[in-house]
């Protein structure tokens, strides 16, 4: 069937099945998203895809699109609220991006400076999470976690292995990995798995290969999150 | 320790090895040992061949499941403002210095710990208690001091005095569905007598909404599930009823178990289904062998089963799961994942249940009322039940009233009955706030009791809360602000932080550091929960700040002490270290010493 909506004012065509992100990123519309990933079906979690259709925030990364539909993205409105969820989910985490393996490599910092995100704006949480770093190739630094479960979902439908999982709840929900002590090098993850590099942030990091690249120069340094999305698929 | 391994690998067994029994294993393995150690955890995933930290997720999702040990006799305090208005945090400050405990830790010898829980569905005959899952109400300082001897004593809960776990149903005011006796199987003989398509059109014409709380059509619910596709359909009746100040299903389940498991039996007729499964929320585990006993009648009655009724593939059955300390797992889709045993995370819609429900089937998912209410409509047509209420609301409607009042309880009224004529009834003397529709619902301001209970004005799920000249509207928000904090399943961003923000900012303006910024912070994360979250929850989070900054703005601007920025920690006090460091206490060494010289 498929059909046409209206995106921002343009048309954007679309294919059955496809949800809204999908049907306008292939038209060339990037929306800013974190926890939607091209290789795997939509999770709905961090909202940063929010659009408005017909008046009503949605999340595009989730929702099929359908004829007729108009959709507000890049407005005023929406950034402020991207905005928001942005600083709300850097205040709930520690994260020093100075600091941070992961600094100009980061969907999350690289966002922040798409969204002119300029303060924190809210009070800091400063959750006490300890790092991991019993695994012989792999770091955990569980302070930058975001809770998109790319890593819980690639581990278990792609590496089939389950290292991964979210525990207890609300403010309190946190990752935990598949071992009774509780450690990666307990498990039987690999620096191999797809698991191991799909964190948008800077949570699961290779040993050894840290700051090869310098910080300036990185993924995000050289070019905004929507032009780096949208030219090379990520 | 090996111990716990025998008492896990038992539950596994009882349940098959069936891994969407989790939740279920984990409760009943948890029965056994106290608490789940370790090893419990990393034997269930074994035999249920699950991944450890699947099962160590999902044990962590439920308040009622405890990683570490607790006391052995483990009591929380209902922490509801309705059950606070009648003495709860004094009555526990009390039990915990008889027991010398503090609260949220275990004492020295292990036989206690006490804490807080969301509201346990008991607002007419608080303040109330679970110890060890089990219901204790109507407790005050000579229970208190009663209960500290029991357990100081060792005093097995069998041997306590009965009367201390006596529910009351408290029915005030009975309309068709509490007024009328109800023969079993009557109500499934006149449905079946129209036949399947004949039933879901009286059902039509009824006009039934749910009485959940999002007002859906019952009879294009079922519509929708009869002609998905796929065999296997599956029945649900949600008992979670989470919401703060709701007591009405309890009602139902203790009193009128047979009519809801008929609205099963009959949503089956209407669908096809052959399974049913009733969600019963943790805190209401003692009505379990009453169900599980009026279930067995009913089987030996041919009312479940296979050939219900001697009718040739009418075959269908119902059986009951317990929750553990969930409010989300009241949204339907929350409740289905909890149903898989799995965390209880709300679903992506589409697709809605009715398609893709328990295990991907096509699934109707009720709530208690709702369902109880369909016998009504079998047994006197769709027409006459449409005959009461208003024109979009059919039907009566149950109200669980609590708080400031002479006569809390279940009272059953037609819809568009108004807040007055409500309050009138319930003896309230001097109503100044009514909350409709629990934490997430709407508070109601004195100027507008002559509003009705209705969808098309103000709807409910079925709680009424009353609150009087002495009651601040701004404590009762924030005590609402930390039920939804508390009960974020922690999904989506908006919800999990924006819900912990705005229980930082409320407890500021409680703690007399609000400034006027602080306002319009609020004001700006009550529009992100309400435009972003996933759920229900998080949208309807704010509505008790929104409705209060609405409606009594002064019960929050008399706790500003500035119209500017206020930190919302003390700098003076974090300077207290480098004080005692360096032996100064001179007005310099104080932080607010340039305002005053
Ligand atoms: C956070 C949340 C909690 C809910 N809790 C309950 C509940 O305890 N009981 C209930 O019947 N519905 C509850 N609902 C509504 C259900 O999602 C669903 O609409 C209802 O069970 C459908 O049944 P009905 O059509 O018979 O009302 C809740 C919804 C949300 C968003
Ligand atoms: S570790 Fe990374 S990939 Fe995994 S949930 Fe956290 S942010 Fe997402
Ligand atoms: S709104 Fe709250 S309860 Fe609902 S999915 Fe989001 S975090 Fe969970
Ligand atoms: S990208 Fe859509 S919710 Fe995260
Ligand atoms: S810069 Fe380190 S997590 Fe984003």
């Amino acid at each position: 069937m498929g059909g046409k909506f209206l995106f921002d004012g343009q048309p954007v065509p679309f294919e059955d099945g496809q949800t809204i992100l999908q049907a306008a990123r292939a038209a060339g519309h990037y929306i800013p998203h974190l926890c939607w990933h091209p290789d795997f079906p939509p999770h709905g979690s961090c909202k940063l895809c929010i659009v408005k259709v017909g008046g009503r925030h949605v999340s595009s990364c989730a929702l099929p699109a359908r004829d007729g539909m108009e959709v507000e993205s890049d407005t005023p409105e929406i950034n402020g609220e991207r905005r928001a969820l942005l600083q709300m989910l850097f205040v709930e985490g520690n994260h020093f991006c100075p600091s941070c393996e992961k600094s100009g490599n980061c969907q999350l910092q690289a966002l922040a400076y798409e969204l002119d995100m300029s303060s924190a704006r809210f009070a800091h949480f400063y959750p006490d999470r300890p790092v991991d770093a019993s695994h012989p190739d792999v770091l955990l630094d569980f302070n930058r976690c975001i809770f998109c479960e790319l890593c819980v979902r690639a581990s278990r439908d792609v590496d089939h292995k389950g290292v991964f999982a979210l525990t207890d709840r609300g403010i309190r929900k946190h990752l935990v990995v598949n071992a009774e002590s509780g450690r990666l090098a307990d498990t039987d993850f690999a620096v191999g798995d797809r698991a191991a590099d799909i964190c948008p942030v800077g949570v699961i990091l290779r040993k050894r290969v840290g700051f090869a690249v310098p910080i300036g120069e990185r993924k995000y340094d050289e070019a905004s999150i929507s032009t780096v999305a949208m030219e090379k698929g990520e | 320790m090996q111990d716990a391994e025998r008492i896990a690998a038992r539950a596994v067994e009882r349940h098959r090895r069936e891994p969407s029994q989790l939740l279920q294993i984990l409760i009943e393995t948890q029965d056994g040992i106290g608490h789940l150690p370790v090893e419990s955890l990393t034997r269930i995933a074994e035999l249920l061949d699950l991944p450890r930290s699947r099962v160590e997720g999902v044990a962590g999702f439920y308040s009622f499941l405890y990683a570490e040990p607790v006391g052995r006799y483990r009591i929380l305090f209902s922490d509801n403002i309705i059950d606070r208005m009648l003495g709860s945090r004094e009555l526990m400050e009390r039990l915990c210095r008889r027991l010398d405990v503090a609260p949220g830790q275990v004492s020295a010898g292990g036989e206690a710990s006490v804490d807080t829980t969301s509201c346990t569905g008991m607002g007419d005959q608080g303040p109330a208690i679970l110890v060890n899952g089990l219901a204790v109400t109507r407790l005050d300082e000579a229970r208190v001091e009663r209960i500290a001897s029991l357990v100081a004593a060792g005093t097995p809960l069998a041997e306590w005095p009965a009367e201390y776990f006596h529910v009351d149903d408290n029915i005030r005011r009975r309309g068709v569905l509490l007024g009328e006796d109800f023969v079993p199987g009557a109500a499934l003989q006149a449905a079946m007598v129209r036949g399947r398509h004949g039933w879901l059109e009286e059902v039509r014409m009824s006009g039934l909404r749910g009485r959940g709380g999002a007002g859906f059509s019952t009879a294009v619910k079922w519509m929708a599930c009869s002609e998905a596709a796929g065999a296997d359909k599956v029945v649900v009746c949600n008992a979670d009823e989470g919401e703060p100040g709701t007591f009405k299903d309890r009602v139902l389940l203790a009193s009128q178990a047979e009519r809801v498991f008929e609205g099963m039996t009959l949503a089956a007729w209407a669908t096809g289904a052959r399974q049913g499964l009733l969600y019963l929320r943790g805190e209401y585990r003692y009505l379990l062998k009453h169900l599980r006993a009026v279930l067995a009648v009913r089987r030996a009655a041919g009312l479940l089963g296979a050939r219900i009724l001697g009718e040739g593939g009418f075959d269908f059955d119902i059986d009951i799961h317990l929750g553990a300390g969930a409010y989300v797992c009241g949204e339907e889709t929350a409740l289905l994942e909890s149903l898989e045993g799995k965390r209880g995370t709300p679903r992506i819609r589409p697709p809605f249940p009715v398609t893709h429900g328990y295990l991907g089937r096509p699934t109707v998912v009720n709530n208690v009322e709702t369902l109880a209410k369909t016998t009504l409509i079998a047994l006197q047509g769709g027409a006459a039940f449409a005959a009461t209420g208003t024109a979009q609301s059919t039907g009566t409607k149950l109200l669980s009233i609590s708080g400031d009042c002479a006569y809390p309880g279940v009272y059953e009224y037609p819809f568009g009955v108004t807040i007055a004529h409500v309050l009138e009834d319930c003896g309230a003397h001097d109503p100044q706030v009514v909350q409709v529709g629990g934490a997430s619902g709407v508070t109601i301001a004195g100027h507008e009791f002559h509003r009705r209970i209705a969808f098309e004005d103000v709807p409910t799920a079925g709680a009424f809360m009353v609150f009087d000249g002495r009651r601040d509207p701004f404590e009762m928000a924030r005590n609402f602000v930390h039920f939804f904090a508390h009960e974020s399943c922690g999904f989506c961003t908006p919800c999990r932080v924006g819900t912990a923000l705005l229980k930082g900012y409320m407890d500021k303006l409680a703690s007399g550091k609000g400034a006027k910024m602080d306002l319009a912070d609020i004001e700006w994360l009550d529009r992100l929960l309400k435009n972003a979250s996933h759920c229900g929850l998080g949208s309807s989070a704010p509505n008790p700040v929104i409705d209060t900054l609405v409606k009594f703005r002064p019960a929050y601007e008399r706790r500003l002490v500035s119209l500017d920025f206020k930190p919302a920690f003390d700098l003076d006090a974090a300077l207290e270290t480098a004080r005692r460091m360096t032996g100064r206490d001179d007005p310099a060494a104080h932080l607010d010493w340039r305002e005053e010289v």
